[in-house]
């Protein structure tokens, strides 16, 4: 998961979409004939893969909003865990 | 956003696809919604789920009245739609009624035979915000034969599968499997092939309605399920990803029953085109359950109060050895049609399992089959082959026709 460079621009993955379930107080994610629940932190991570912002800037995002640090680890290891199940792919 | 912040405790998996969602101490929402439209179909598929009976329900639902059930099943937390049918695109309301409920925020599966589809009608639901469109092969034995030997069906499919490459959605295809087209399991994946799907389902026949009638024409021997097991499995090898095939055994050649609907009234709600609202497709069939219509009710109402809802939810419902069973919290008895259907009691364990007391009557239904070689089993050939047709549907007014005890001839 280390080949997970913090210039990576992680988006959702073609065909899946990402919403916010007033009724599961949850992000889920969409996709044909399934959904996938995901926990808070989970939800705060992918929720802010737009294929826009890198890695790094992700995760410089999280420590700002929620006061943290050494956040870096995490959140690879859930990019890299979101590739292998194709919820994510990375953009150029 | 009052998300939990990741911090050093990990992120933990990510939980619960919608199909494994626990039966918890609480209902939970009906996540998965599932509209029949209509039971018009412009086919005869001998292995059709609806009921034999669909010609004597009531009269379609308007407009109004779907759009009313996608904002009241929403409001709820439905999230997952099915749109199917019969033949959903024999719905000329299809369109707006896409619209609306992508609008609501449901992700929108199209359940589709592809019989109506036209470029001007693709780009239309397109438009409206469909996501998501499953074709099926639907293959009586005579159409099979058309579809694997007549250019004409071929290039329906091809035409359809090509327009919803066009229009940017994945190449699903469905191919229901049983005894008379499971040996053409290599030539329908090199069709598949050729049509550039990315996913195939190649789904053993469930016998309910239709194919309940049919069985013993339907079911296929061991021998034939491991062959088509094999030839699976050396397109797989040959295509990797290109294109995934998913193969579901039939259940009767299992120990152990499918976690049907994750439980009745967990997370599916199925309305008929009639307006009845199910805990799963089947359950019209099921006896004294008093199903609501959403004419009558509206959906919280149905769902969280109804007594057909509540009836099988939780574990009192259960007898032994389901009761006292170790693994009733996984599999929740299995199907309680197939158990109504064996056993003739909905509350019995779905005799798949060998631990239920009837087990014999689906060891004994596979070894008919298995006596049979390729030819159609004796039973079978006692009653002719019964394609899903309105004129039979009438016919199929007395007796017990969810228990084949219908007249069930060509009428």
């Amino acid at each position: 998961m280390s080949d997970i460079p913090g210039s990576a621009r992680p988006a959702i993955a073609f065909g899946l979409r990402l919403q916010w379930e007033p009724a599961q107080e949850a992000h889920v994610l969409l996709y044909p004939e399934g959904m996938v629940k995901l926990n808070g932190s989970a939800g705060a991570i992918i929720s802010r893969c737009d294929g826009v912002r890198t890695v790094a800037e992700i995760v410089a995002d999280l420590e700002r909003t929620y006061g943290l640090t050494g956040l870096s680890g995490d959140v690879i290891a859930f990019v890299a865990l979101a590739l292998d199940k194709r919820w994510l792919e990375l953009r150029a | 956003m009052s998300a939990t912040p990741p911090v050093g405790h990990g992120l933990g998996a990510p939980n619960a696809a919608v199909g494994a969602t626990p039966a918890s101490r609480g209902v939970g929402p009906p996540l998965w919604l599932l509209l029949e439209l209509t039971y018009r179909c412009p086919l005869h598929c001998v292995y059709c789920y609806n009921p034999t009976n669909f010609a004597h329900t009531g009269p379609e639902l308007p407009t109004a009245d779907w759009i009313r059930v996608l904002r009241e099943a929403r409001a709820l937390g439905a999230v997952q739609l099915g749109l199917s049918g019969g033949e959903p695109l024999v719905r000329e309301d299809l369109e707006p009624l896409v619209t609306e409920a992508h609008a609501l925020g449901f992700y929108i599966n199209l359940i589709t035979s592809g019989v109506g589809m036209s470029e001007a009608r693709m780009r239309a639901l397109k438009a409206a915000g469909l996501d998501h469109i499953q074709l099926s092969f639907q293959d009586s034995t005579r159409e099979l034969n058309d579809f694997l030997s007549s250019t004409r069906t071929f290039e329906l499919k091809s035409r359809v599968a090509a327009l919803i490459r066009q229009h940017g959605y994945p190449m699903v295809l469905n191919v229901v499997l049983h005894r008379l087209n499971i040996d053409h399991v290599g030539e329908i994946l090199e069709l598949a092939e050729a049509m550039g799907a990315e996913y195939v389902e190649l789904a053993n026949t469930q016998y309910y309605g239709w194919a309940w009638l049919n069985r013993e024409h339907l079911l296929p021997s061991r021998a034939q399920l491991e062959r088509a097991e094999g030839v699976t499995q050396r397109f797989r090898e040959r295509l990797g990803n290109r294109m995934q095939i998913y193969f579901v055994v039939p259940d009767y050649f299992e120990t152990r029953p499918k976690a049907c609907m994750s439980g009745l009234g967990s997370v599916f709600l199925a309305v008929a085109p009639d307006g009845t609202a199910m805990p799963c497709h089947a359950a019209r069939m099921l006896p004294g359950l008093d199903l609501p219509n959403v004419r009558d009710s509206d959906i919280r109402t149905i769902w969280y109060d109804s007594p057909a809802f509540n009836r099988f939810r939780g574990e009192a419902w259960m007898k032994e050895p389901c009761r006292s069973c170790p693994e009733r919290g996984r599999d929740f008895g299995g199907c309680r049609c197939q158990a109504y259907l064996l056993t003739g009691d909905p509350d019995n364990a779905d005799p798949v399992c060998d631990l239920s007391p009837h087990h014999a009557l689906v060891t004994a239904a596979v070894a008919r089959a298995e006596q049979a070689g390729s030819a159609a089993p004796a039973a079978a050939r006692e009653r002719p082959l019964v394609f899903r047709d309105h004129r039979v549907s009438i016919a199929v007014i007395t007796g017990d026709p969810a228990r084949g005890g219908a007249p069930a001839r060509r009428a």
